[in-house]
Parts: C-alpha cells; structure tokens; sequence
C-alpha cells in the first residue's frame, strides 16, 4: 500500500509546483480528513480495531484531493472525504470489501452535489500563494465539449487550448492531479517496476482510447479530437495508473483485467464524446467496478493442465 | 548458452536460496543409542510389525511387512534388540505406531554388498528387479513418500515414453539431493538404467536447476558412459521440483486435472531413489538410510548426513552443532513445503530430505490482514487457481463450490502463503479445504 | 390535452400488456404446494439452524408433512412444545423426546494443561487439528479457537479467555449440534437437559493410560473406576481407560463427583455444597 503512495509523489510535487499553496491545502486537508475519519468511525462507531496503519485512509485521501480543482473549499472537502470513506469503503466493511474505488465515490459525490465548484478549474500558473482567488478557467475538455455544442470545428478549437507539449507537463488548467502527465507516468514506471501493479489495466485502457478516439478522428477529423488530446487531457492517466488499477476493485486474473481496462477505455469516449459531460473516466471506472465481481466469476484463469498441449 | 533455459510457464515464486550447505561433503553421522521406526513413513496403509518385543534384529532385517498394493515394507535400519512396539508421537504431535530399537553393535544382513564398488551390469530381469525394488521399501525420497514400486507397474492400456529423474531440489536450504548428485552420481546413474529397464524404455532426462552448476557439468561429464541419460539444466523457479511443474518444464505436456503423470506418458522418480533402487538392486541393501540437509543460519555447522531411519532429530542437530539458544521453530522437510516439528525426539523418516533450524525472529507470522484483492495469489499460483477464494470458501464451509474451484489440484507448495501482502495463511485453511473436499468425494461413492 | 391522453392511453396500454404477461407466466411456473407445509413453517421458530438436519425450517416442514410419523423429525430449537404443535396441525403424533443441552468435556485450562509448544497459524481449530496435536500434549484436548463460538447462531456458547475452554450457556443451547458438528475434536456432547439444567458429566475423553493421561492434564480421566464402583445405578461405564456417565441412569446424586480423585467429573448448576463442620465430620467418623 505504501509503494502507492510513493508512486504518487511526483504527481504531488507536479501539483504543488503548478498549484501553489492551493495544491498543499486541498491535499493535506483531504488526507487529514480521510485518516481522521476512517479512525473515528472504526474506533466509536464501529467499535473494531482501527486499521489507518495500513495506509488505505492515505491513498483514498491522496486520490480525492488529486481530483479536485486547486481552489477547492476545505468545508467541502471534509464532507467528500467523509463520503468517500464512510460510504464508499467502511459501510462495505472496511478494506478488501469495497465494490467501488472509494476515492472515486467521493469525488463523484462532490462532481454532482457541487457541480459549480468542480466546473470551475484554476489554471497552472506555477507556484501561487494564492489559495481561492486564483484565475479561473475550463479544462480542455470542457473547451471542445462547450465548443462542439456550439458548432465550432475542432481545428478552430485546437487555438484555444495548450499544446500538446503543455499538456504533457501539466500547464493547463485542471484537477491538481490530473495536469501533468509526466509524472503520472512516473509514478507508473515506478509501480510497474517494484511490481506493485500489472501492466494489464493502464495498457489496455489506454490503448482502447487511443484505438477508439482514432477511429472517431479518422472519420470526422473536424468533429473528433485526435487520441494524443485524449490521452494527454483529462483523468486518463490519472484513473488508468492509479484508480482502475485499485487492487480491490479490480479483476483478479490478467484477462480479466484487460476485459475491465477495454471496458473503461470504450465508456470513457463514449461518455466524452456522446454524453453530457465533458470528462467520463470517474463514470467510466466507477460503471466498470460494478462488474468486478462478475468478470471474476466467469473469466478465471488458466488451470494447469486444462488443455493437454503437445510440445 | 545462446537457449533459453527451460522452466514451467505458470505462475512460480523465487523465495531466496539459503544453499548453505551446498558445498559440503556428506558426513556419515555416528549410530545413535536408540532409533524408532514408525510404521507408516509413506503414503498407504502402514506396515505390519513381524517381529516381536525382544527380539534381536540385524541391520536390513525386515522388521515390519507392507500390506495391500500401495505400501511399503520397513527394515531395520540398525542392529541390536526390540525394546517397544508401540504408539510414538511423530512429527505431528499425534501417536503412530513405531518399533524401537535399542543399538547393539554394527552387524549388517549376510546378503548384504558393504562394498563401495560401482557394479554397472544389471543382472536381474525385470521382474526380479521390480520385486526387489518393492522387496526393499523404497519410496519416493523427494518428500511425497509414495512407495516407488507402484509408480513403476503400468496400468495395461498404458504406455511410458520418458523417464524424468527429479534432481531439482527448489526448496531454500535443502543440498541432499545436490550432493547426491555429485557424490554418487554414478551409482544414481546406474540406478537410472535399473529403472529405465524395468519401464522398458530408451530415454531419460534429468532435471536440475541451473543453481547446481556443478552437478549439472558433473553428471553431463559422466553420461557419454550411460547411454539414453541426458542432463537438462533448468531455470531456478519455485515450486519446479513438483512432479507436474517439472513435466511441464521439460516436455513442454501438462498433466490434465487428477490425472498422473503416466497418463502423458511420463513417469517420474527422485534423483535420491534411483539411488536408492541402485543399492537395492545391485547390493541388496534394503532402504535404510537416506541423506538429510541439517541447515539453518543459526546453526553452527549446516551439514549433510547419511543418517539410519529412525534416528531422532535432536540427534542431527547436536551434530550439527547443537540446537541454538534462539531457535523459534525446527522444520522437517524444506522452507515451503515443511512442517514444524512438535518436539526434537521426533525419528528420521524416509521421506524427510532436510531439518531446518530457524531463529525466533524469521519464524514469527505476521498479523493476519484483510484481503486486499491484489490478485498475487493468482498470478504466482503454478496450478492456475485462485487461492484468495478457496480460503473463504473454506471458512464457510462452501464445499460443493471449493470442489468446482478444483481445490484438489492445489499442490501445496505454499507459494501463495509466501507471496501475500496480508500475511494471509491461504494455505493452511486449502490444505483443509482438501481433506474436506476428498471426504465429500468419498461419501459420494 | 391530447397529449395528456396519449400519456394516461399508453401507459395502461403497457400496464395491461405488462399484467397479461405476468399472469401467462405464473399459469405456466405455477408451482402447486401444500398450503398446510406454510401452516407447519409458521409453527416452526425459523432460526434455520439445520439442527434437524435439514438445511431450513421450510424444508423440515415439507419433511414434516411428507412423512408418515413424525418419529425421526425433531425440531431442537423448538422443542417438545413446537413438535406438540406440529404434530397438531398434521394430525400426527409427536414422540417425546428430552430436551437436551451442549456441554465441553474437556476441563484442560491453561491452569490445568500445561503447554508444551506455541502455535501461531491460522486460528482455527480445524486448521490446528489437521495439522498437529496442538499447544499441549494432549491430543483430544480443546484448542480453545473460537470454531464453536462463531458457529453457534444463538449466543448460547463463549470463550472464557482465563481458561482457554468454551462455556455452555445452557438457557440459550438450543441443542442444535452446530457445535458438534465444528468441533475437530468431538469434544462437544449433547446430553439430556435435567432439572434446573443440572448435569454431571466427566469432562474428559483421554483414552490414554492414566499415567501418560495425567501427564498431559492434571484433571483428565485416568480410567480408575473409582467413580463405577461407587455409582449404584449402573450410569456409568467404563472403557478404554476412560468414564462415561449415561445421562438417562444418572439419578444426580453427586456420589461420584466426590470420589473422582482428579476432579474430571463435574456437576453444574447444582447448589454449593455444605461444608461440614468438624463436629459432623468426627460423628461421621464415629458412625462408620
């Protein structure tokens, strides 16, 4: 559980060096929060022996506040991260038995009972001291998305938004994990290096997206985005690295894996593209987890001997 | 080397080596005063005693006959007199019935070949041999303790193609089969003709993984003189010496679910018993005395023993330097698969390759935690099964289900327990999910 | 305004459609059940124990019905009342059958058995039970792990942390057998309930000869009759080095209790005894 956390650091650094001061309070509150209350609830109301050693509290709190813009108010905080442990893990009875991410049930909570907060996505600007009255604006996505709607072209929209080079550092405006996806990434070699998680679920989410957008693009380039916007914008790497590959709520076996990551990578488009919102990841994922337990009811793994192959 | 080593594709941990004892020579130990020799050292029905309470016995006497086709018959391992027949606590805490013999000098059975000589010709039939193979109680030394006799008798509409010799040895700390290897290979080599002549076949492989490298150029060195004999080296992986695993490994065929390795026309022995079948068939010596690793870091001087049957424990480890002050549990058998023993008076059996001597502080479990559903337990599992289920199943005593998760394919090679992020004791609770599971199938008959 | 109907018109459309199709299929699953085996599951206490050996309480009814007497059936948890009602209903006669109660025959506490080794595994007494005799000598002993305690459904079944032994609650036991049925051991017995849940019983089933016997356990049985001679009723018998005292010939009378020299015979829930003062004790003398 701890190597998550590390895994996690640079995006925290990207965050705090991008964000500033906002970065540190949304993310300290949301952690401080998560730990506080996964020990009280256990502790008074539950009355079992407290389990914030294991770390879990840390990452679920780590994850909510990555997904949340940098001028995020703490009085709101505190209730989604009061959701996403009370609801979202210790009323399913604790670690090991959450059906759902529970990170992403807060932020989920937060995205539909806040939807004006959420919308409104201070942009990078490097190190700021400001915490709430820092410049405003909309996530790429949201730019395409609102454009679309209004009937402009994507090649007119591509001015509008950061290239692709900002992109790919983080300097555009967004949830204060989600901006830059080099350290994503980072923390992804990392995991995948001290075999803290398989390759199978970030592959094959992301080359669905890759595959699926491309063929949207291919077919109307003035309509669709081409896949390296896709990837680079938005909770993708952010939901592939580190909340689909969530140990508990994810598939056990590796086919099974990647059956869920083209699952979430199919329902990300179609929800960015043809539905209501301009970001689908955190549907995506949340959708995909629902069906954890019948992937690994039926997709088990090869049995020794289940086929007798001759060599 | 340009190819790539061969292992088997699923699964497969790699536990640290701990090969401590890999270099030295094997020692002979001295005869200890008393020995006790339980009557049931394989799988089957136990033995029954033929000799009486105050008797004397001469070594390679047979003092207990094996009865029914999966048996196995029990020799004296020692010369001197009867003193009890009777129920002795073995390994596990619960009483088995033994004989003990109090030692009374060295005196062998007349039939007997004392003689280090290599005698290379195979005089016998294959009938003669076969008896003398099951004559002479040999079972499977690697650990399972089968008695050897039974795998070597076909079923009719059957036929063997290659003879595997099993000289992988993958648990941490165990060398008896390594220095075997080195030190008697030829007779092992000839051992390995005995067998190949019984099966009635042309072509054997041994098995050895590639952390043996010396066992490995020795016996390729000797195998131009015993033609139909070749050496593989093998990709160090866990739990490879598992008679499946290791077919798989070199001929590429997966045993089908509760089948035998005969039914992929494979047939599988220890480097150790076709030792064993050598000094049996070639010297009438009856199955005695077997080598055992005595290792452990704590212990002052690891070593490999050719003990007596029926030697206690403490005895071994006291020539090895004496029990450590710290000791926290003494294991028979190796670091995955073995079992801790529940006191040092505890006699050699023939299936018991090593005891491990391991200090408090590495035998200590840590505390039980939620399953976090990481899906290690699946991915290493060697079988392709889904340990992290088959323990709550257990719990609940969901039976019928655990039967449909195939729970009676689980080899125990106890890589899930090893591997878990939980400390989760999955296979304690799938070792008795199986005996659940086998009852069920056995009442249903 | 058309609208409006167009509305109210489609969805009872839907609604009469939705009804035809819902009663086309119950016509055609109609599964025909004896409505007097409801009757019977009502009377029942629907704790589905499978104290009666059937898996639930409804299956028992069916069994309870189906059959012709209702000799072999009982329910545990319901008791003689509960059968006296079933029997009423089915017209049948019920057997009288006593109610009976769990109790541990085994005193072997951490005071009384000493440990020889430390187990560390899975802390379940199946798991330890399969895999070695356990933290003492004794290989029949109580494990003291919990596997009767967590399958028992009424509460009616603790560990006692100081001894290392489950206790009986014997107003909860329902003598279902669930903790029969746990226990690796077999150490958990049904016996017949007596008055005031009196019971004498030895607490032992060491088979082992009293020397070894007693070595592993200071209160264990150790086969030395003392208790067979001294009983007049014939409750008691004795075989392979251990007692056994049939509940349904104990008169209770306390006699062997006294005489056990190891204290493996216990009697619960009886009042204490009166101490005798040292006057009595020498008229006793005096009259013997």
């Amino acid at each position: 559980m701890y190597g998550v956390i590390i895994a996690l650091i640079p995006a925290v650094l990207a965050s705090i060096l991008y964000f500033g001061w906002g970065a540190v309070i949304v993310i300290s509150a949301a952690v401080f929060s998560s730990v506080l209350f996964e020990f009280l609830i256990q502790k008074f109301l539950l009355c079992k022996k407290t389990t914030i050693h294991d770390g879990s509290a840390i990452i679920t709190g780590l994850l909510l506040s990555l997904c949340l813009p940098s001028n995020f108010p703490v009085w709101l905080i505190i209730p989604g991260s009061l959701f996403a442990i009370g609801v979202g893990k210790l009323s399913f009875g604790a670690l090991g038995n959450n059906p759902f991410n529970p990170a992403l049930i807060g932020r989920v909570f937060l995205f539909i009972s806040f939807p004006a907060k959420m919308a409104s996505w201070p942009d990078a600007q490097g190190f700021q001291t400001q915490y709430v009255d820092a410049n405003t604006g909309a996530t790429p996505l949201s730019i395409i998305k609102e454009g679309l709607g209004k009937g402009d072209s994507i090649s007119h929209l591509m001015d509008k938004i950061p290239t692709y080079q900002q992109l790919f550092f983080g300097n555009m405006g967004g949830s204060i994990g989600e901006v830059a996806a080099i350290a994503l990434i980072l923390g992804l070699a990392y995991m995948l290096l001290r075999k803290i998680i398989t390759w199978h679920i970030p592959v094959s989410i992301i080359f669905t997206v890759v595959i699926f957008t491309g063929i949207l693009w291919l077919i109307n380039p003035e309509q669709n985005a081409d896949p390296l916007f896709h990837i680079l914008s938005g909770g993708i790497l952010l939901g592939a690295i580190f909340m689909a590959t969530d140990y508990v709520t994810s598939p056990m076996t590796g086919k099974g894996m990647i059956l869920y990551g083209i699952c979430i990578g199919i329902l990300t488009v179609v929800i960015r593209r043809f539905g209501s919102y301009p970001e689908g990841v955190q549907f995506a994922i949340l959708i995909m987890n629902g069906f954890v337990p019948l992937i690994n009811y039926y997709i088990k793994p090869k049995r020794f001997g289940e086929e007798v192959t001759n060599g | 080397m340009s190819k790539m080593l061969k292992t088997f594709r699923k699964g497969g941990i790699h536990p640290p080596e701990y090969k401590l004892t890999g270099k030295n020579p094997v020692k002979i130990l001295p005869l200890p005063e008393k020995v006790t020799i339980l009557l049931s050292q394989h799988i089957g029905v136990p033995a029954i005693p033929v000799v009486n309470k105050g008797d004397t016995v001469k070594v390679g006497q047979l003092i207990a006959q094996g009865r029914g086709f999966v048996s196995a018959s029990i020799h004296s391992s020692v010369s001197g007199k009867v003193v009890k027949i009777d129920s002795i606590p073995d390994h596990t805490g619960y009483k088995k019935p033994a004989i003990v013999i109090e030692v009374e000098g060295d005196e062998w059975e007349e039939n007997i070949i004392k003689s280090t000589d290599l005698r290379k010709d195979i005089t016998l039939s294959k009938d003669e041999i076969l008896e003398k193979i099951r004559e002479s109680g040999i079972v499977g030394l690697g650990g399972a303790a089968f008695p050897s006799h039974v795998k070597l008798i076909l079923p009719k509409n059957k036929k063997a193609e290659t003879l595997i010799i099993n000289g992988v040895e993958c648990e941490p700390y165990l060398t008896s089969d390594h220095r075997l290897m080195l030190e008697y290979g030829e007779e092992m080599m000839v051992g390995i003709h005995i067998l190949m002549k019984v099966l009635n076949i042309r072509k054997a492989i041994i098995g050895i993984e590639n952390n043996k490298a010396d066992a490995v150029c020795f016996l390729k060195d000797i195998s131009s003189k015993f033609p139909g004999i070749e050496v593989y080296p093998l990709k160090v992986k866990y739990p490879q010496g598992s008679e499946k695993q290791l077919i798989e490994a070199l001929t590429g065929r997966e045993v089908p679910s509760r089948k035998l390795p005969i039914d992929v026309g494979v047939i599988v022995h220890n480097v150790s018993t076709a030792y064993a079948v050598y000094e049996a068939v070639q010297k009438n010596k009856p199955l005695i005395n077997r080598i055992v690793t005595v290792s452990g870091k704590s212990l002052k001087n690891p070593s490999n023993f050719v003990v007596r049957i029926g030697t206690p424990v403490r005895f071994l480890i006291e020539a090895a330097g004496g029990l450590p002050e710290n000791t926290g549990k003494v294991i028979s058998g190796g670091l995955m698969m073995g079992k801790t023993i529940n006191s040092l008076d505890v006699p050699v059996i023939k299936g018991m390759s090593g005891i491990l001597v391991l200090p408090e502080d590495e035998t200590k479990r840590k505390s039980i935690e939620p399953c976090i559903r990481c899906s290690k337990c699946v991915t290493i599992c060697p079988m392709g099964l889904e340990p992290y289920l088959l323990m709550p199943l257990t719990q609940n005593g969901s039976f019928y289900r655990l039967e449909k998760q195939m729970v009676l394919d689980c080899i125990e090679c106890g890589s899930c327990s090893y591997i878990c992020p939980s400390n989760r004791p999955l296979l304690d609770f799938i070792r008795l999910g199986k005996t659940e599971v086998t009852k069920l199938i056995n009442e249903r008959k | 305004m058309s609208s409006i109907l167009l509305t109210i018109l489609s969805l009872s459309s839907i609604g009469i459609i939705a009804a035809i199709i819902l009663f086309l299929f119950a016509q055609k699953f109609k599964v025909l059940e004896n409505p007097i085996i409801f009757d019977v599951e009502d009377a029942l206490p629907a704790a589905n124990c499978g104290g009666c050996g059937y898996p639930g309480c409804k299956n028992f009814a069916e069994a309870c019905v189906n059959s012709d007497t209702l000799d072999d059936l009982y329910c545990p948890v319901g008791g003689q009342e509960t059968m006296d009602i079933v029997a009423n209903l089915l017209g049948k006669e019920a057997k009288q059958t006593d109610p009976r109660v769990a109790v541990i025959r085994c005193s072997g506490s951490f005071e009384n058995r000493p440990r020889t080794n430390y187990y560390d595994g899975a802390s379940s007494c199946a798991v330890a039970s399969a895999l070695y005799v356990g933290d003492t000598d004794c290989p029949v002993g109580c494990l003291g792990m919990d596997d009767c305690v967590d399958v028992c459904e009424f509460e009616a079944i603790y560990m006692n942390r100081k001894t290392g032994l489950p206790v009986v609650i014997d107003e909860n036991c329902t003598a279902c057998g669930a903790c029969v049925e746990a226990c690796p051991r077999d150490i958990i017995e049904l016996r017949k309930k007596n008055k005031n849940d009196r019971h004498i019983f030895v607490s032992c089933i060491n088979t082992e000869k009293g020397g070894i016997a007693k070595k592993y356990c200071s209160v264990a049985c150790i086969g030395c009759t003392k208790c067979f001679k001294v009983c007049e009723f014939e409750a008691i018998t004795m075989g392979n080095n251990l007692a056994f005292i049939d509940s349904d010939m104990c008169t209770l009378c306390r006699r062997c209790v006294t005489e056990c020299p190891t204290h493996a015979i216990l009697e619960i829930n009886f009042p204490p005894r009166k101490i005798k003062t040292d006057k009595e004790n020498a008229l006793m003398k005096r009259d013997e």
